[in-house]
């Protein structure tokens, strides 16, 4: 036999095949098989992410009793401080502050724990870094899904409190969740990219974004009425809604509060506006400014994660 | 989010901006005169012959005319030296892409069937490389048998530490500090690997071996060159890497096997048989935490193997576990290669590469050395790590300055002769191939060897060497007289690094020259008188 034939053999030869038939079929498999194996592993895949963010869940709940029932208890204690010290302390002017509290505070919960829990993913898993191929995007990503998950459970705990206390809470305006929902994933997965690379390089980068959330949080209005900010900036307030998060948090609680009568409380307005186009006009600006971060973050990530088994 | 992955996902396409430079030597035309039986420059005293009987017994009174002939000098080559090129009585058939019918396919290893399943070596046009490299043609794969890992011109720099921003402050603050001393952990290296090798990463400590494993792996990205993965890879690089000590043996393995790149009805299908190839169905619902190491590393060898890959990644795994588990390692790495799969090996034990292997890419400072049969490799192997003292230094074929061949001739670059008279000029002609990475100032010691090995005569270069850049050069060394000592003698070449000291390597050449006087019997030729007393 010519060594040319020999080496023309297809790997599913009678030898082969006849100690391993059961992978015979693997292996006579054309180029694209092995082209979409190869994706798989390269590729993030929604099973993957599910599992993950199955792994994250189950590794935070276990070994404690009441499980689940802590994340959810959290904002009611929340809820219940903070209106006590805004409404009956602070005597703040927003009726049901509570309420309004947690109509803009859950959502920017779920982007800074999910923005900080992803700038340090890729660092955590460097041992799965450095020695397995996958798709490295799933690490910030899960984390994202993470959070995701208990802003859900957190989101429908408060409506259910709504509706327990009895407010308004189903109307047209809820429908306002869907696009604000999307900015808002947009905007977080695209400052997850961005942090979670650049924090592999750049080990300071995580303690830089935990000073930076600590500030943003202040600039978005949950603790405070909108209107404070209008009567300060007056024409100028377009600067203030640059901030996505911002107007993520203003649409939350359009969609969720219910405003007192007139929507003023004393000499403020509490809601930004009370229509829809208020909203809708700054969503796809804040919309554009996340895609835009979202190339950027997409971009950064493709081109440092070839290195970061190398960086850890 | 879906498609982010593909263009510049590692190991996929990397963009074709760090192209290899083009080899910085033209391959001289050493193949051609490198093979054994090509008919030496020169050596058109020897015409063709074969006969074995060379010097043995040249000294020997009775026979030293005979073999003082012109008609007794092989040259002769040891054939096991040259594996590669041995089947290949031409020199060109050596390099032609059409593997002409040397070996047979082996019924037990499939994949054993020497040169032709591997015709993948790196581009021949690389200083420094011999062995199989020569024998093959250009890189790429038999038509049949896809390349599952294409590298072409991979080199891989490590930046160091210290010049390297490792904050945002410096990145910003310090900008284009100074060059600092870069590693370069590979060099330009071409390797394709097809389905169904079995191929082992040999080489030093440092040299580069696991370095290289993972760029082909696609997790490291060479600074240069393309790298192309098709197909599932598994790693044993580190076993249960994946693994979180929080969650039970089963959840780790769905996870781990998702990480991989299956699908959940995949690992349904395959949960059964990893836990009982792990032996651990009493424990699997346990968390990994509670699990000794052995379970551990046992669960995690079980997912790696299980997940149907189609290249595996084994670095020195088999240091770990106690010996059942070994054994159960190295039977279920020779029962991947009955299957035809691909594995890549990495291990420093070159008894594993030679049961193992067939195919051993030889790194050395993080070049590609060598890229051929196990037998050769681990033989160069053992002599680059001393573990051959008989053979010295290295053996010539391996030697960064290669002793290729010498001539005899009265007048340097003069008509070669092998006969002379004592009292006549010689000059003995030494041809080196000096490659890359050869000393700069090369030394050389010539030994004229008689009967028995014994040297006659020395003769050396001057204090300080010669300057030999890459290429072919021939060092003279005239007598002007030759002694009046009789017989048949051999060359052998001793080369060293002349500022050092450092040996490179020895050569013995079977090619005679014979002095011969009128008395044709004895060493020496003396001045006497005969006289009967009275």
């Amino acid at each position: 036999m010519s060594r040319l034939t020999d080496a023309a053999l297809p790997p599913g030869n009678p030898v082969t095949s006849g100690t391993a038939p059961q992978h015979t079929p693997a292996h006579s498999a054309d180029a694209s098989r092995l082209a979409r194996r190869s994706r798989a592993q390269t590729k993030v895949r929604w099973e993957l992410l599910r599992n993950l963010v199955r792994k994250d869940l189950k590794v935070k709940y276990k070994g404690s009793s009441l499980g689940f029932a802590w994340s959810l208890a959290n904002p009611l204690l929340i809820l219940v401080v903070y209106t006590f010290v805004f409404q009956i302390v602070l005597k703040s002017q927003v009726p049901r502050f509570g309420i309004y509290l947690m109509s803009g505070l859950l959502i920017w919960n779920a982007f800074s724990g999910s923005v900080s829990a992803a700038c340090g993913s890729v660092v955590a898993n460097a041992n799965l870094v450095k020695k397995v191929r996958f798709p490295l995007a799933v690490l910030p990503l899960s984390a994202v899904g993470f959070a995701a998950v208990h802003f859900l459970l957190q989101l429908l705990v408060l409506f259910v409190v709504i509706l327990i206390l009895g407010y308004s809470l189903l109307g047209p305006e809820l429908l306002l969740l869907v696009p604000a929902g999307a900015v808002a994933l947009t905007f977080t997965i695209a400052l997850s990219l961005l942090v979670s690379s650049l924090n592999v390089r750049y080990r300071d980068t995580s303690h830089l974004l935990d000073v930076a959330l600590l500030a943003w949080f202040w600039v978005n209005p949950m603790v405070y009425a909108f209107g404070l900010i209008q009567d300060r900036l007056h024409e100028w307030t377009w600067v203030y809604l640059l901030n996505p998060m911002a107007v993520v948090v203003v649409s939350f609680q359009r969609a969720i509060y219910d405003p007192p009568p007139g929507n003023r409380a004393g000499p403020t307005t509490v809601l930004a506006d009370m229509g829809y186009r208020f909203y809708l006009e700054h969503l796809a600006i804040a919309g554009f400014i996340s895609l835009v971060l979202l190339w950027v973050g997409l971009h950064v990530f493709r081109t440092m994660q070839a290195d970061f088994a190398e960086d850890l | 989010m879906a498609r982010h992955s593909s263009a510049y996902q590692r190991g996929s396409a990397f963009p074709p901006s760090g192209r290899r430079s083009p080899s910085p030597q033209p391959e001289p035309a050493r193949d051609a005169t490198d093979s054994p039986t090509h008919p030496e420059a020169g050596s058109g005293a020897y015409p063709g012959v074969t006969d074995p009987l060379s010097y043995p017994g040249a000294g020997d009174p009775a026979t030293f005319p005979d073999a003082a002939s012109p008609r007794a000098y092989p040259t002769a080559a040891d054939p096991a030296a040259y594996p590669a090129a041995a089947g290949s009585p031409h020199p060109g058939a050596a390099r032609s892409p059409a593997y002409p019918g040397i070996s047979e396919p082996s019924m037990d290893h499939p994949n054993a069937a020497g040169g032709p399943a591997y015709p993948s070596v790196a581009a021949p046009n690389q200083p420094g490389r011999f062995g199989a490299a020569d024998a093959v043609g250009p890189a790429g794969v038999a038509p049949g048998a896809p390349a599952v890992i294409r590298a072409a011109g991979i080199s891989k720099r490590f930046v160091s530490g210290r010049n390297r921003a490792t904050s945002l402050k410096e990145r910003f603050v310090r900008r284009g500090g100074p060059a600092g001393d870069d590693f370069w952990a590979l060099r330009d290296i071409d390797a394709t690997i097809g389905r169904g090798q079995t191929v082992g990463l040999a080489g030093a400590n440092g040299s580069g071996k696991s370095t290289l494993l993972k760029v082909l792996a696609g997790i490291l990205r060479p600074t240069s060159g393309d790298v192309e993965v098709h197909g599932r890879i598994a790693s044993l690089l580190e076993l249960g890497a994946g693994f979180n000590g929080e969650l039970s043996g089963r959840d780790n393995v769905y996870l781990n096997a998702s990480l991989l790149g299956l699908s959940k009805r995949e690992i349904d299908r395959l949960f059964d048989s990893i836990v009982d190839f792990a032996e651990l169905r009493h424990k699997i619902d346990d968390d990994v935490k509670h699990y000794s190491s052995g379970q551990y590393v046992r669960l995690g060898f079980a997912v790696a193997v299980h997940v149907d890959p189609d290249v595996l990644l084994v670095d020195e795994v088999l240091a770990v576990g106690d010996e059942a588990f070994q054994r159960k390692c190295l039977a279920k790495i020779a029962e991947f290669r009955a299957q035809g799969r691909t594995i890549l090996f990495v291990t420093h034990s070159l008894d594993l590469i030679e049961s193992m292997c067939d195919r051993v890419l030889v790194l050395e400072s993080g070049s590609l050395i060598f890229d051929g049969q196990p037998a050769v490799g681990t033989k160069l192997l053992r002599q680059k790590l001393g573990s051959l003292p008989a053979e010295g230094p290295v053996d010539w074929q391996y030697a960064t300055v290669r002793p290729q061949s010498v001539s005899f001739s009265p007048e340097p670059g003069g008509l070669s002769m092998v006969q002379y008279d004592p009292g006549q000029r010689l000059t003995v002609s030494v041809e080196l191939d000096v490659t890359e990475g050869a000393p700069e100032n090369i030394y050389l010691h010539t030994y004229i060897v008689g009967q028995s090995e014994v040297p006659i005569w020395m003769m050396e270069t001057p204090a300080g060497g010669f300057v030999l850049g890459p290429g072919r050069h021939t060092v003279d060394f005239s007598v002007p007289h030759l002694p009046e000592l009789l017989g048949a003698f051999a060359i052998k070449v001793h080369v060293s690094d002349a500022a050092t000291g450092a040996p490179v390597t020895t050569r013995r050449f079977d090619e005679l020259f014979g002095v011969t006087g009128p008395q044709a019997d004895g060493l020496l030729k003396v001045d006497y008188e005969a006289r009967l007393r009275a």
